[in-house]
C-alpha cells in the first residue's frame, strides 16, 4: 500500500508532520519484514501501532532506528531523511528508543543506566525531574540495573531517554508483562510527558491501555498499515479492531 | 623441620616465586589486553602476542635507528603499534562482525603469522639485546642471599598500575560505561546516539596498545626476537580462559596467581611448572566452564 493514512488536520496545525514514513520496507538478512509501511506523526501526539504478534509492530520502531537489515522507502523526521543513517546518527537527530526487552544493562548499576544515552540537544529532563517521575528509581540508585522489579526497570528504561533532548520517544511496549497498577502508573507517566511537549509512537498489544494514552491509532497487519483509527472513534470501530486484532 | 630450615627454604624458593610473579605481571597485562577486546569486539586476538613482540621491536628499531631511549618508548611504541592495530581493525578484522568467532580467531591467527614471519625475514630469529636504563640500579633490591634487579620491581610497579588504571577506566567512568554497556547490547548504544564502530575501533587499538606497553617492558628482561611473543601468548590465553572470557579483573588477578603458582611450581617441582598452568586450565573447564571470574 503505497499511500499513507493521515489523521484530518486541525485548522491551524503546522503541515509537515514531524515523523512521516513512506512505502518502507525491511529485511532481516534474506526475511523480508516491512511491505511498504506509512504512518504519520506529528509534533506532540501519542499515536500507538496496534496489531496481532508478527504484523511488524517491533519491527516499524527497529527500522526507524535503523536497527533492521537492508532498509527502503523513505523515514523523514523533522523533513530529513532518516533511511540511509547509521543508528547513532539517527538518535543525534533526536530520535529515541526503548526497546521491548528494555535493554538495561547488568554491568551498569541504576545510575549509569539512567546516565548513559548521551544528551544530543538541550530540552531533556533533568535527573531530578526524572526522579519525581519515578520516585522508586531515586531509591535504587546504586543497585545493579537488573537487580530491579520489571516494573522499576521499564521506569528506568523510559526515564534514562527523557535526559537526552530527544523529541520523538518510540516505545515498545511498556505495559508488557507489568502487574496492572504499574501499567496505570506507565499511562499516568506517558500522558504527563505528552504535556511536557514530548513526541510518542508506541507499541501496543494492550489495547485498553492504548487507549487511554493515545490520541490515534494505526492497526498493522503482514507487515502494512492497514487502518487508523482516531482515539475518540474508539468505540464506534470497536468491531472492526476486534476483527484486526482478534481479541 | 625447624623454624630455621622452614625460614631457609622460604628464602630459596623466594627468587623463583618473584620470577613467577614477574611473569604474572606481563600474563596480567596481555590477558587484560586480550579480555577487553574479547568484550567489545567479540574476536579472540590471536595477533597479541605478536603485537607484543611489536612493542618490544619498535621500542629496540627507536633506539637502534633513532637514538630515542627506553621512557619515550614506553609511551610511542604503544602508540605506533596501536596504531597498526586500529589499521587492522578497520582494514580486515571489522568485516568479520557478523560472521562466527572462528572467523576472527583464523584472522587475527594469521595476521600473526604474517607479522612474526616478517620480522623473522628482517631481523633473523635470534634475539636483539635491549639494555635496561641505568637508572633502575637505584631500584636493585637485596635482601640476604636475595638480589632483585632494580628493572624487575619497576616491571612489577609498571605492570600493576596500568592494569589498575585500566580496570578504574572501565569500571568508573564515564567511557567505561560505555564500554560496558556496549559490550552487553552493542546495537542499542548506538541506537543511545554513540558511534559503536568507532569505539570498536579504538577499544581494538587499545587493547593492542596494551600489548606492546607489555612488549617494550619485557624488551630488556627477554631478548627482543621475532618469537617472543608465541612463547608468551599460549600461556596467556589459558589464563583468560581461567580467568573467564572478557572479565577485565579475572584476567588481571588470574595473571599474577599463575605466575605465582607457576614460580612455586619451579621450587617444588621443576618439570611440571610449564605444564601447571595447563592441568589449572582443565580443572577449571571442568568445573566452571565460565572461568573463575567469568559471568556464566
Amino acid at each position: 500500500m503505497a499511500e499513507t493514512l493521515t489523521a484530518p488536520r486541525p485548522a491551524g496545525a503546522a503541515t509537515v508532520p514531524m515523523l512521516e514514513v513512506k512505502n518502507l520496507e525491511a529485511w532481516y538478512g534474506e526475511s523480508h519484514v516491512l511491505h511498504g509501511v506509512g504512518l504519520e506523526v506529528r509534533q506532540g501526539e501519542v499515536v500507538t501501532l496496534l496489531g496481532r504478534n508478527g504484523a511488524g509492530k517491533t519491527s516499524t520502531l527497529r527500522a526507524i532506528m535503523g536497527l533492521t537489515g537492508r532498509r527502503a522507502g523513505s523515514i523523514r523526521f523533522e523533513g530529513k531523511e532518516m533511511v540511509g543513517l547509521r543508528p547513532d546518527l539517527i538518535a543525534r537527530a533526536g530520535i529515541a528508543y526503548c526497546p521491548e526487552e528494555r535493554g538495561i544493562f547488568a554491568s551498569l548499576d541504576v545510575t549509569e543506566n539512567l546516565m548513559l544515552p548521551p544528551v544530543i540537544a538541550p530540552g531533556g529532563l533533568s535527573v531530578e525531574e526524572i526522579y519525581t517521575l519515578f520516585p522508586n528509581l531515586k531509591e535504587r540508585a546504586r543497585s545493579q540495573g537488573t537487580k530491579l522489579s520489571g516494573g522499576e526497570q521499564q521506569m528506568l528504561a523510559i526515564g534514562r531517554i527523557l535526559r537526552t533532548g530527544a523529541r520523538l520517544l518510540l516505545l515498545d511496549e511498556p505495559s508488557e508483562g507489568l502487574a496492572p497498577v504499574i501499567v496505570q502508573q506507565i499511562g499516568a507517566m506517558i500522558r504527563q510527558i505528552k504535556q511536557k511537549g514530548f513526541t510518542v509512537l508506541l507499541v501496543e498489544q494492550n489495547f485498553r491501555f492504548a487507549q487511554t494514552v493515545a490520541d490515534r491509532h494505526y492497526v498493522m497487519e503482514h507487515g502494512k498499515v492497514v487502518d487508523m483509527v482516531a482515539n475518540e472513534d474508539l468505540a464506534a470501530s470497536m468491531d472492526r479492531l476486534h476483527e484486526y486484532l482478534g481479541v | 623441620m625447624g623454624l630455621e630450615d622452614l625460614l631457609f627454604e622460604l628464602q630459596m624458593a623466594m627468587p623463583q616465586v618473584i620470577l613467577g610473579v614477574i611473569n604474572g605481571a606481563f600474563y596480567a597485562l596481555l590477558s587484560l589486553g586480550l579480555a577487553v577486546i574479547f568484550g567489545m569486539l567479540n574476536v579472540i586476538n590471536f595477533a597479541h602476542g605478536a603485537q607484543f613482540m611489536m612493542g618490544a621491536f619498535v621500542a629496540w628499531m627507536l633506539l637502534a635507528y633513532v637514538g630515542i631511549g627506553y621512557w619515550p618508548a614506553l609511551l610511542l611504541a604503544p602508540l605506533i603499534v596501536g596504531a597498526v592495530g586500529v589499521a587492522m581493525e578497520r582494514l580486515m578484522i571489522s568485516r568479520l562482525y557478523k560472521l562466527d568467532h572462528l572467523y576472527g580467531l583464523l584472522l587475527t591467527f594469521g595476521c600473526a603469522l604474517v607479522i612474526e614471519g616478517l620480522f623473522r625475514n628482517t631481523f633473523g630469529s635470534s634475539g636483539q639485546r635491549y639494555a635496561p636504563p641505568r637508572e633502575f640500579q637505584a631500584l636493585n633490591l637485596e635482601l640476604g642471599d636475595f638480589f632483585l634487579p632494580g628493572y624487575r620491581v619497576w616491571v612489577l610497579i609498571a605492570a600493576s598500575t596500568i592494569c589498575l588504571a585500566t580496570w578504574l577506566v572501565i569500571e568508573r567512568t564515564k567511557v567505561g560505561s560505555y564500554l560496558r554497556a556496549a559490550t552487553e547490547r552493542p546495537q542499542l548504544v548506538q541506537a543511545f546516539g554513540i558511534n559503536v564502530p568507532l569505539m570498536m575501533t579504538l577499544t581494538y587499538g587499545a587493547g593492542v596498545a596494551l600489548a606492546a606497553f607489555a612488549g617494550v617492558l619485557a624488551a630488556p628482561i627477554y631478548s627482543v626476537h621475532p618469537a617472543m611473543g608465541a612463547n608468551f601468548i599460549i600461556t596467556v590465553f589459558a589464563v583468560v580462559v581461567i580467568g573467564g572470557m572478557g572479565s577485565i579483573m579475572g584476567s588481571i588477578v588470574t595473571g599474577f596467581l599463575l605466575g605465582f603458582l607457576q614460580g612455586l611450581t619451579e621450587v617444588v617441582y621443576p618439570p611440571f611448572s610449564q605444564t601447571v598452568v595447563f592441568v589449572i586450565m582443565a580443572v577449571v573447564l571442568l568445573t566452571r566452564p565460565a572461568g573463575l571470574f567469568g559471568r556464566a
